[in-house]
């Protein structure tokens, strides 16, 4: 561990004119799991958004083990995988096809049965996305992240409609993920149990909650 | 923290255009006076059409003007795409209703002008059919801009809209010709030829160049007052911040 | 190249299994063409004069009809943030998805029009032209309207502002694709026909070689921007 894998530096998100956080910086190693933590509105999924590549910072830098990728997210995002509050499910196809798409292999690949199986979707295989629960739809998202095999997983409110058995899986899964070197970075609001995770609290880094940061934000002579 | 280029801190930009802004209005109120003088008094009329060639000097300058500010505007976008400078947006939202205003203009005085020589309000001549397609290009930019919750979004998206509709200007302008020819045969006289009697180009000259003053003075106001509006916005937030 | 055909051949499968979508248009393109008639008269001469015009505005419309889904139901359902993380090129999946468009939308259109011609009494020289026009014309419609399907993705009112975006754009389309028809009606001798239709469908295929530069650029452009 202790090696840096992915890295920010005074990170900084303005959307619609205010400032959702600023200065903010991480270290993430090999093996490592970061939990976001911080109240509605204090940018969680705006940074798993950055750090995906999807946002750009409006300040700071980010580095993947040490190269500055902020202008190429391109290369970061081979390695990683985002999971938002949205599935990205075609409720005309089967959760067998849902999956193969995303993952970029055959139908007939093994390793998706095995995906499926880790979050006990494999007897679901051949049903069509919309007869799934909210619960079911969840799960099949998540295998996405076997069967694409990237290191550095990102996952916003990765719980949503799971129920106790299936968080288990999802730890477990993540617990396995870390044992083989991956990483994780997830922000949630009911618990999930991962060893000696790192903290960061959003709350310190935004001007909604912490007024020395608001009166920069207020005292900012560029005020567009 | 300096989120901005430094020429980009708006109260710079405000500084200078206080500076520059009285001049050029200055300059606009003059050669307006000078060109409208000239085109409705000095100048002679026309053998054929009479007094009525004198709505050429407001309807070619308005042609011109509705091309040239698309074209500021193509220019602005790529600023703001490449360089994500903030004054191309506002340069760009602040053009948009103006060049509409001109391509507007054109086309009233066109239709105007219309009537005595064709007989008819609206004819589809070429160029005045032209100038019709920019002005829903230029409609289609205003709407989407205006069509986003947050402003930045509407801002791009009206960015990539006018570097694809400048694109496709040159394109629309030859496909039209070519059906015009088509359909009606060369007809129609053009009083804009290049055999133009300086008695009459000198006017329209003037009235060319007043006619861009105008849009600079019209742009930097509104600029302006955007920039304003955002400050305000500003102020209110941190009242309402301390408040909590 | 198996990242392009993974998204055409998935989009493909999307219209199949939802065949209202596959219909809508040809069926829309059909029972407009068909109102005309009913406005103008049954006079022969008439409809087969008018007959380019009238399959050309339709078929555009129809077109128009079907863009706002193009891009939409990825953009809501999350797969649009899913394919642009993805390591596919976003101009190559944009090609893909246009392709697609244009092979639920465009080709039934295509294989309408003949059905439409025959009503308003065109001759078979003239079809022909139709169909080669229309076989160079359709995909700049798909091309041209992705353009106005991505950037609107998330807008107020996006259905109603992409035909204000579009259709300024899509009238070059229009003029040469009815040109080429109506050079060829007007030709007089056998052998003419494809000679006087000629510069219009070169056209044409311009119009489709530049929208095929500008659309992956500028629609890749509008997709990151509607997810940031």
């Amino acid at each position: 561990m202790g090696n840096s894998l992915f890295q920010g530096e005074d990170l900084t998100c303005i959307r619609g004119g205010r400032t959702v956080f600023l200065g903010l910086s991480f270290n993430l190693a090999q093996g490592q799991a970061l939990i976001l933590e911080g109240p509605n509105g204090s940018g969680k999924s705006s940074l798993i958004r950055m750090l995906s590549g999807l946002v750009r910072p409006k300040l700071g830098k980010l580095l993947w083990q040490g190269q500055d990728a902020t202008k190429e997210p391109e290369i970061f995002q081979s390695h990683i995988h985002y999971i938002g509050h949205r599935n990205a499910i075609k409720p005309v196809l089967t959760v067998l096809e849902n999956l193969a798409y995303w993952s970029g292999k055959t139908k007939d690949d093994p390793s998706l049965d095995d995906a499926l199986d880790h979050f006990r979707m494999l007897p679901l295989k051949h049903t069509p996305a919309n007869l799934l629960s909210s619960g079911q739809s969840r799960r099949l998202t998540l295998s996405r992240l076997l069967a694409s095999e990237r290191s550095v997983w990102l996952l916003d409110e990765p719980s949503v409609g799971l129920d106790v058995a299936s968080v288990a899986l999802l730890e477990e899964v993540i617990k396995t993920h870390r044992s083989k070197g991956g990483s994780v970075i997830f922000a949630t609001h009911s618990p999930i149990h991962v060893e000696n995770p790192n903290r960061l609290n959003l709350q310190d880094y935004s001007p909604l909650y912490n007024k020395e940061l608001l009166a920069i934000e207020n005292d900012e002579e560029s005020w567009i | 923290m300096s989120v901005f280029h430094r020429f980009a801190n708006p109260n710079r930009f405000l500084k200078l255009t206080n500076q520059v802004l009285p001049w050029v209005s200055g300059l606009t109120v003059i050669s307006l006076a000078v060109g409208l003088y000239m085109s409705f008094f000095t100048s002679p009329p026309d053998y054929q059409q009479g007094e009525s060639v004198r709505i050429m000097y407001i309807h070619v300058p308005s042609a011109w003007m509705a091309m040239f500010v698309y074209t500021s505007i193509a220019i602005a976008s790529v600023c703001s795409l490449i360089w994500r400078h903030p004054l191309a947006d506002l340069a760009a939202k602040a053009s948009a209703p103006i060049g509409a205003g001109f391509t507007f203009l054109a086309l009233a005085t066109g239709s105007l002008w219309g009537k005595p020589m064709w007989g008819a309000w609206w004819v589809w001549d070429a160029r005045l059919t032209s100038v019709l397609i920019l002005f829903f290009l230029y409609l289609g930019h205003m709407a989407l801009m205006h069509a986003f919750e947050e402003q930045e979004r509407g801002n791009k998206a009206a960015a990539v809209l006018a570097i694809v509709g400048f694109v496709n200007i040159p394109i629309i302008k030859f496909s039209v010709d070519w059906w015009n020819t088509l359909h009606q045969p060369a007809s129609v006289m053009r009083a804009d030829g290049p055999s133009i009697d300086p008695s009459m180009l000198w006017p329209l000259m003037i009235m060319g160049v007043a006619f861009k003053l105008f849009y600079i003075v019209v742009l930097l106001i509104r600029i302006k007052s955007e920039l304003i509006e955002a400050k305000l916005r500003k102020y209110r937030r941190a009242v309402v911040d301390k408040a909590h | 190249m198996k990242a392009f055909l993974n998204i055409v051949s998935r989009d493909l499968r999307l219209a199949l299994r939802q065949k209202s979508d596959l219909t809508m248009a040809v069926l829309f393109f059909i029972l407009t063409a068909m109102l005309f008639p009913f406005g103008l008269g049954p006079e022969p001469n008439l409809l087969a004069r008018i007959a380019p015009g009238i399959i050309w505005v339709t078929a555009l419309l129809a077109v128009l009809l079907s863009l706002e889904r193009l891009f939409l139901a990825d953009y809501e359902d999350g797969s649009l943030e899913q394919l642009i993380l993805s390591s596919t090129s976003l101009e190559v999946a944009v090609l893909a998805k246009v392709l697609a468009h244009w092979l639920t939308t465009g080709l039934p259109l295509i294989l309408a029009a003949p059905l439409i011609a025959l009503l308003f009494n065109m001759d078979s020289d003239a079809m022909t032209i139709l169909l080669i026009a229309m076989i160079l014309g359709t995909p700049s419609l798909s091309l041209i309207g992705a353009i106005a399907a991505t950037l609107t993705l998330g807008a107020r009112r996006g259905g109603v502002l992409i035909p204000l975006l579009v259709l300024p754009l899509y009238i070059p389309t229009l003029i040469f694709g009815v040109g080429a028809i109506d050079a060829a009606m007007n030709s007089l001798e056998a052998g003419a026909v494809i000679a006087n239709a000629r510069p219009h469908l070169l056209l044409l295929g311009a119009i489709l070689l530049v929208s095929l530069l500008i659309t992956p650029l500028a629609g890749a452009a509008a997709l990151r921007q509607s997810v940031e």
